[in-house]
């Protein structure tokens, strides 16, 4: 699904990732975890294309296809989804134009014919209803006004609504209450498949009790330190980061 | 009569003193020639503008000047007129259309709508007033307008040769907009179009009007020069439309004024599109307390267009509230003009005004001035202002990217959307729709 492969990557000339790798295979979950100031968002923004960042090294493959050739749209349209950290509100734009307009570019793409407009309507509100939003939010700005937590929930409908085959939430826990995250956890799992991976980025370890993964990852200072399986979250919630080599200071 | 132009040595006025004589003798308005001789009078003793006179810094007229606007407007029956341009879908009411400033009965609603009362509504035109209208005419007839501070209002007083009256009796409610439009073609010569509406609001009525003004989609050669009065009553509300929809080598220029009076409402909703010139000066007077102005305004000028809204509401009496919105969209090496003024007076306490405009630039040679003046000389009073321009924001573009959209149609999406925040807000579903399509063609998303 996702191979990476020594990649760097720098922002305005200060470099974040230096040197990260990380393989995954249809139907995994992995989580990254790691200390503030690791690069944990560089990884999701660097993955989804962001113009501010530069790759100054190393491949990515994405369903056998190199990734850094493809423009930030078309990652999307071939099935990469990113949830972001702090969704941007875009007054003017309705969350229903904006839905849809997504939708239909990513069924294009993918050979399927264009929703009509009831039919995308009755598909729209199933989703509501499944992240647990009020309809009137297809209506409103994308975002405009919306608390963090209904911001989360409008990227998981988004979620839901594009069947993207790898979705990397980042920091989709933060900011939210229980009943959010719970919402979330649920989205998440209800599209776990063999077909499709996720990666989720995240500081604390209370997400994985929700959503469980296959592996978990360290970054620090913009690499992999430390692998593991599930059990490694349990141990950095109880004992930090500053045990493991290569982290400078615990957080 | 003989008038000192020569001195003036501009072509423009020159103009104006031959046809102010013949319309002179027009018999039906000869109770307008005492009227019409002061206002030229006062348009000559004015200065024409240049670009060293501040209110008219960024708009050229130097067009005008070049042309004498002597030609005599040829009627026509209207068949040839499109008549898309004359209506909006779905839109109920009354129905009086100018082409090139002469009434046209037959692209107006029926002669028994038009004298049979909608009741409790007067709707005369100048040339056609019985006594009691008449009187209504005179007593607001350049009353309303300050026409020694602006040029083209003592132009059209001077010019004036028709016009309608709308008045509207006390704690009536007319339900119906009525629709008021005028329409230009390409003349023989180029002709002067001079377009008069007066608007009576009596205490504790309501009213809609809907101004709108359009061309045939030949190559415009006259001017046209509007003038709308307006005063609305204590507890009264107007609800003004006024959408210029005229093509791109039209010259118009315009004015709305209107007072409030006690604890009366005015919304108004303006849009400028078309004109090689446009120019519209929006004055509202806060004449008695408790008024409140709602003033929303659109501007979308492209190719070599123009188009310049200057805005002035005077806060003259207490515990008036204002709040205005203005948004532009300037394409290719269109030009506009914001110039927004809210002026305070001294025993206007507790007032509450607003005034946002912003802007977005989407070419390189595009250009806008924009400059909201706030000027406060009361102490007890909450205003705020604020000018904006820029180009599509950035992390929005990202955020519709990586949801699969191209950047080109996010950028469409979010100027689009910018500008649609305000036709939103019209309250009439017909006008909103014909905006909406007039929005989607000028985005080029034509159905």
């Amino acid at each position: 699904m996702l191979e990476v492969k020594d990649l760097r990557a720098s922002i305005e000339d200060k470099e974040i990732l230096t040197g990260f790798s990380l393989n995954i295979k249809p139907g995994e979950v992995h989580a990254i975890m790691g200390p503030n100031g690791a690069g944990k968002s560089t990884v999701g923004n660097v993955l989804s294309g962001r113009d501010a960042y530069e790759v100054t090294a190393g491949d990515i493959g994405f369903q056998g296809e190199d990734l850094l050739g493809m423009l930030p749209e078309d990652r999307a349209k071939a099935g990469l989804f990113l949830s972001f950290q702090y969704p941007v509100e875009i007054p003017g734009v309705s969350n229903m134009e904006f839905l849809k307009t997504s939708v239909d570019t990513v069924r294009e793409h993918r050979g399927l014919p264009a929703l009509d407009t009831v039919a995308f309507m009755k598909l729209a509100r199933e989703k509501c209803k499944q992240v647990d939003l009020e309809l009137s939010f297809l209506k409103r700005g994308v975002n405009e006004g919306f608390s963090g937590g209904e911001k989360k929930r409008n990227e998981m409908m988004q979620m839901l609504l594009l069947e993207p085959s790898l979705c990397i939430l980042d920091e989709v826990d933060s900011g939210l209450d229980i009943d959010a995250l719970q919402v979330v956890a649920k989205c998440v799992n209800s599209m776990r498949s063999p077909e499709r991976s996720f990666l989720l980025i995240t500081h604390y370890q209370r997400l994985l009790d929700y959503i469980v993964p296959d592996f978990v990852h360290v970054l620090a200072k913009g690499r992999i330190v430390k692998s593991g399986g599930k059990d490694l979250a349990l141990e950095l919630e109880e004992k930090g980061y500053g045990w493991i080599d290569g982290v400078e200071s615990s957080t | 009569m003989t008038y000192s132009l020569v001195e003036k040595k501009v072509p423009f006025t020159l103009s104006a003193a031959t046809l102010v004589e013949s319309r002179s003798r027009s018999s039906q308005t000869s109770w307008l020639n005492d009227f019409r001789r002061e206002a030229l009078s006062q348009f000559q003793s004015q200065p024409w503008p240049t670009r060293k006179t501040e209110s008219w810094k960024y708009t050229s007229l130097a067009a005008l000047s070049e042309e004498s606007y002597q030609g005599e407007v040829s009627e026509i029956e209207g068949k040839d007129v499109v008549s898309s341009q004359l209506s909006f879908d779905g839109l109920e009411g009354l129905k009086l259309v100018f082409v090139d400033g002469v009434f046209n009965q037959f692209l107006s609603s029926d002669e028994s709508a038009l004298s049979a009362d909608v009741s409790g509504l007067i709707c005369q035109r100048f040339s056609e007033l019985d006594d009691a209208a008449k009187a209504d005419v005179q007593a607001t007839l350049g009353q309303v307008v300050d026409s020694e501070n602006h040029l083209f209002a003592a132009h059209n007083n001077a010019m004036l040769q028709d016009g309608l009256l709308l008045k509207v009796l006390k704690n009536t409610k007319i339900e119906k907009p009525i629709q008021v439009i005028h329409y230009s073609t390409r003349q023989t010569a180029p002709c002067l179009t001079i377009a008069r509406l007066v608007v009576v609001v009596e205490e504790g009525a309501e009213l809609t009007v809907v101004e709108r003004f359009g061309s045939s989609s030949e190559t415009q050669n006259g001017f046209v020069n509007s003038l709308t009065e307006c005063v609305v009553g204590s507890n009264a509300q107007l609800n003004h439309y006024r959408i210029h929809l005229e093509d791109e080598t039209a010259q118009h220029v315009g004015g709305v004024h209107v007072n409030l009076l006690a604890n009366s409402r005015l919304n108004s909703f303006q849009a400028g599109l078309g004109s090689v010139l446009k120019r519209v000066d929006v004055v509202v007077n806060h004449i008695e307390p408790g008024a409140h102005c709602e003033l929303s305004g659109i501007y979308l000028p492209k190719n070599k267009q123009r188009i310049d809204f200057h805005t002035d509401i005077q806060h003259r009496a207490a515990h008036c509230t204002t709040n205005e919105v203005f948004r532009g969209i300037m394409a290719d090496e269109a030009k506009a003009t914001f110039n927004g003024r809210i002026y305070i007076h001294p025993h206007a306490q507790q007032t509450l005004a607003e005034l946002s405009n912003k802007n977005l630039l989407l070419s390189n040679r595009a250009e806008v001035n924009t400059k909201p003046e706030l000027e406060i000389y009361a102490d007890d009073v909450k205003c705020a202002h604020g000018a904006t321009v820029s180009q599509l924001d950035g992390e929005a573009i990202a955020y519709l990217r990586s949801r699969g959209i191209s950047r080109e149609k996010a950028e469409l999406m979010m100027s689009y959307g910018f500008i649609n925040e305000l036709v939103e807000s019209i309250k009439i579903e017909p006008i909103k729709q014909y905006m909406t399509q007039v929005l989607d063609s000028w985005f080029g998303q034509e159905q």
